[in-house]
């Protein structure tokens, strides 16, 4: 539990705090007069209440939506399925302009549900929650799949066996189960939605504004730090809230589960019913996340002769050519990769010794570190990028010109990732499995490896593959710390999009093709990696 | 007994240590460290040909590194967090609309730069004591879809008021004011054209003319206006964008068309000065010397153009032909006094969000 608290305790409390005390106290005096006055400004009061309900609608829709997509991927066979597994994961890497313009072309004014129908969307609330539904899908379709897939059928049909109906043997065996990753699930899209950006302001339109949304405002634009301050806190306050709930609604669910391989449970559907459950749910991906792909797709294909790759081809004579404004797309592919793998593996040390130290120990500190673990997703990347700038400028830690920061940053929202991915299928671990080992003399080290390790071997490559997409896709904080001769794909993409121009458009267009492709390889070669090595245990 | 635990942690924590490690020898590269380096800290929409930068270290012996953050209020911001301890040793970036809060939170250090002379008074806005250096301006104007008004056989239109007529009702789509530089610097134009009180005025008329307001330029000028070739699925044919745009848009373009497909309305313009300046406790003052020169060096300020898409500040440096032949020179573009935007900034913004939105 040391390395994970050293982690937090110096990368996120304490330039979060020197942020937040920047903002409050005014040549040495504490300001919490501030805190009242923009407390109970209707304005902020106006703010959280747009903040807590958009997200909680947001969530609802998400898990009614992609619930049953975590079932037919945990339980059926079909071809494509990883591929499509992979596909899923990529709103969540996408820059937000991009994507949010994507689904705009589909829903919004002149859109092709337009063209059809007549269905418009943009500056609705419907295209805010759809479009979180939109990124959120993946984190419910791999934390709930991912346990789900583990889980015995052999229980169910017992149930059924002794009588039970088929709804009350779900209801009775499975559910609770699920209960636990359903609710990790559901607590990450509620974090996500609660603290919604881009999202909110591409779709939304300037009229609409998330706390999170308010604390940019006052941070990069007005520079009214005591404000920001103060909005922060709310948010904290109000995540903390959220965390608190969290805790008191899953800690008596969980219970030890008997886990199996994955590979076992998956078959291919029967019967008219899932036949129809399975294409409802191809039908609900393919509308929902496959079409907004491919009208970017199709946009970096158009090019201004046609059909063709001239955009690509674009993106390299440029390169040659330009300036610092420009950059190889096969180096920009390269820097992301590097700070995403470098970030993947300092939140899988550091989130994975936190899952394994909370599921180990209990009690009130415990618990209280479970949810520091997860802030970081309740906090805004303006607040984290400026709390690096002054916190972490002095030796030893002066790390404000250092490429290391990218990554960290990257981690910071990557960990909450793997403690929720890995928390709940560690807790299902038969702690009698734990028992007998240690009875017959392992080492708990030993008892880890040999018992914990191969039932979350599923969970960990899950749980990587979010920190990987996560830190692939950052762009809020990585802007402000990214230099800019090692841009990622998404600050090279922000930079396309910003000038205009027929070609500049295209090259983002494409160079936002390449980042969806090198996602959905990556994700693919992480689950490959696992299927191989699934073998040993 | 848990040797093997306790070693993994050992591990990892050198492994952290290891990093942090090789981040410090990055940092020697840095300024102050290494007086053969100079950082300029700038927004992450600086540009310079990589051959211009090349030739500043072959003439000086310095190496540029660019340390870039954020949008340019977001960067300004960064810098005024950071002051007295800089992160670089000049800035780039500051304009017209933020000067007055870096200025008072004395962020620069006076410096006349060598070519100062070649600027026009006008974009010299610090005369008295030289702390920053006017290196590019630009005019955030009102940009038109040739193609529609051609079609509709409607006359284009020109200034401010032309924006409140009945012809061009639900024509025009603008940014936030809050959070975007175009956006606000289109309520700046208004309030430098109406006075305090009458730009109020003027955006309610313009509210009742079906003005639109998205959040930044890129919805703005690729989901909602009709002309951008990249985007162009809008249906509005009149943006709030940049004077430079029309060059922008054919400057890729295989075969030069004879008009770029987009205009300017001249007299819906505000100008934006973009400033650079010597950081207080940068550790290479020298260095940052040097590089402000080069700056407002002819070589330098002839790359500007289309490499920011933005004019030089040097009266003598040579616009390219993209500029000349696609571009338009605004003569009268509206200015405020860095000083009222600085104090009327928030407000402003505050009333016209309640206003329009």
């Amino acid at each position: 539990m040391a390395v994970p608290l050293a982690f937090f305790a110096v990368f996120f409390a304490y330039p979060v705090a020197a942020i937040v005390t920047r903002g409050l106290r005014v040549d040495g005096r504490w300001r919490f007069g501030r805190i009242s006055e923009v407390v109970s400004d209707p304005a902020t009061l106006d703010v959280l209440w747009f903040t807590c309900w958009q997200a909680v609608a947001s969530t609802a829709l998400t898990l009614a939506v992609a619930l049953p997509g975590a079932y037919v991927f945990a339980r059926f066979d079909f071809p494509g399925k990883g591929l499509l597994r992979a596909v899923v994961t990529v709103p969540f890497v996408l820059p937000t302009v991009v994507a949010g313009s994507a689904f705009l072309a589909l829903l919004g004014r002149g859109g092709l549900l337009d063209e059809l129908w007549g269905v418009r969307l943009d500056t609705s609330v419907w295209a805010i929650l759809l479009a979180h539904v939109f990124f959120n899908y993946a984190v419910v379709v791999r934390t709930v799949g991912g346990l789900w897939a583990q889980l015995d059928p052999r229980q169910e049909e017992a149930a059924r066996v002794l009588g039970a109906s088929r709804l009350s043997a779900w209801r009775r065996v499975t559910l609770p189960a699920l209960a636990p990753a359903v609710a990790a699930a559901a607590l990450m899209v509620f974090l996500f939605t609660f603290t919604s950006f881009g999202v909110i302001q591409i779709l939304g339109g300037p009229r609409y504004a998330t706390l999170e949304v308010a604390i940019y405002r006052e941070t990069a634009q007005l520079l009214d730090l005591p404000t920001a301050a103060v909005l922060t806190l709310v948010q904290f306050a109000a995540v903390a809230a959220v965390l608190a709930l969290h805790a008191w609604t899953v800690r008596r669910r969980e219970s030890a589960l008997r886990l199996v391989d994955p590979g076992r449970t998956a078959r291919r559907p029967t019967g008219p019913a899932q036949w129809a459950l399975l294409w409802g749910v191809l039908a609900v991906v393919a509308l929902l996340i496959v079409t907004p792909l491919a009208v970017l797709a199709e946009r970096s294909l158009n090019g201004p002769d046609g059909y063709g790759f001239t955009y690509y081809e674009a993106l390299r004579s440029s390169a040659d050519s330009g300036g610092t404004f420009f950059v190889a797309p096969m180096e920009a592919v390269g820097n992301s990769l590097w700070y995403a793998a470098v970030a993947t593996v300092f939140a899988l040390v550091v989130g994975g010794l936190a899952a394994a130290a909370l599921t180990r120990k209990a009690g009130r500190l415990v618990r209280g570190f479970d949810a520091l673990l997860m802030l970081p997703l309740g906090t805004s990347a303006v607040t984290v990028g400026f709390g690096f700038l002054i916190a972490l400028d002095e030796p030893p830690l002066d790390l404000r010109a250092s490429w290391v920061l990218v990554p960290l940053a990257q981690a910071l929202v990557g960990v909450p990732f793997v403690v929720r991915t890995m928390l709940p299928v560690l807790r299902a671990v038969d702690h009698r499995l734990r028992e007998a080992a240690a009875v017959l003399g392992a080492s708990p080290w030993k008892v880890w490896r040999e018992v914990d390790l191969p039932l979350v071997g599923r969970a960990v490559a899950v749980a990587a593959g979010f920190a990987f997409a996560v830190s692939l896709g950052e762009f809020g904080a990585t802007v402000f710390i990214a230099r800019p001769d090692h841009p990622t794909l998404p600050v090279a993409i922000a930079r396309f999009l910003g000038r205009a121009g027929q070609l500049t458009y295209g090259q983002a267009m494409a160079l936002s093709t390449i980042l969806m492709l090198v996602c959905a390889g990556s994700l693919l070669a992480l689950e490959r990696i696992r299927t191989d090595r699934s073998g040993e245990f | 007994m848990n040797s093997q635990l306790r070693r993994a942690i050992s591990a990892a924590l050198l492994g952290s240590l290891a990093l942090s490690a090789l981040a410090g020898c990055g940092e020697d590269t840095k300024s102050g460290s290494d007086s053969k380096t100079v950082t300029l800290v700038t927004h992450d929409s600086f540009a310079a040909s990589k051959a211009v930068l090349k030739e500043f270290t072959k003439e000086t012996g310095y190496k540029v590194r660019v340390q870039a953050g954020g949008d340019a209020g977001a960067a300004v911001n960064q810098a005024i967090l950071s002051k007295g301890h800089p992160q670089g040793d000049v800035f780039f970036g500051v304009d017209n609309t933020l000067l007055s809060r870096a200025l008072d939170n004395d962020l620069f250090a006076p410096y006349t730069a060598k070519g100062l002379d070649k600027v026009p008074a006008a974009l010299r806005l610090d005369r008295a004591e030289h702390r920053v250096t006017p290196v590019d301006f630009g005019d955030i104007c009102v940009n038109y879809d040739r193609k529609y008004f051609a079609d509709k056989k409607l006359t284009p239109p020109r200034t401010l008021d032309d924006l409140t007529r009945p012809a061009y009702k639900n024509l025009l789509v603008t940014e936030n004011a809050a959070t975007s530089s175009p956006g606000l610097g289109f309520l700046l134009a208004t309030a430098a054209k109406y006075g305090d009180d009458g730009w109020k005025g003027y955006w309610k008329k313009l509210r009742t003319n079906g003005v639109e307001v998205v959040d930044g330029w890129e919805q703005a000028y690729y989901d909602r206006f009709s002309g951008s070739a990249g985007g162009g699925k809008g249906d509005r044919p009149l943006v709030v964008s940049y004077a430079s745009s029309p060059p922008a848009e054919v400057a890729d373009a295989k075969s030069k068309p004879a008009k770029a497909p987009t205009g300017v309305a001249t007299g819906t313009c505000f100008r934006q000065v973009e400033f650079a300046g010597l950081l207080n406790g940068a550790g290479n003052t020298k260095g940052g010397k040097a590089l402000l020169d080069f700056l407002l060096s002819k070589r330098f300020q002839e790359d500007v153009p289309l490499n920011m898409y933005v004019n030089p500040a040097r009266e003598d440096a040579e616009l390219p032909e993209l500029f000349t032949r696609y571009g338009v020179r605004i003569a009268d573009s509206a200015t405020l006094a860095p000083q009222k935007i600085a104090k009327n900034r928030e407000s402003w913004v505050k009333t016209w969000s309640s206003l329009v939105l």
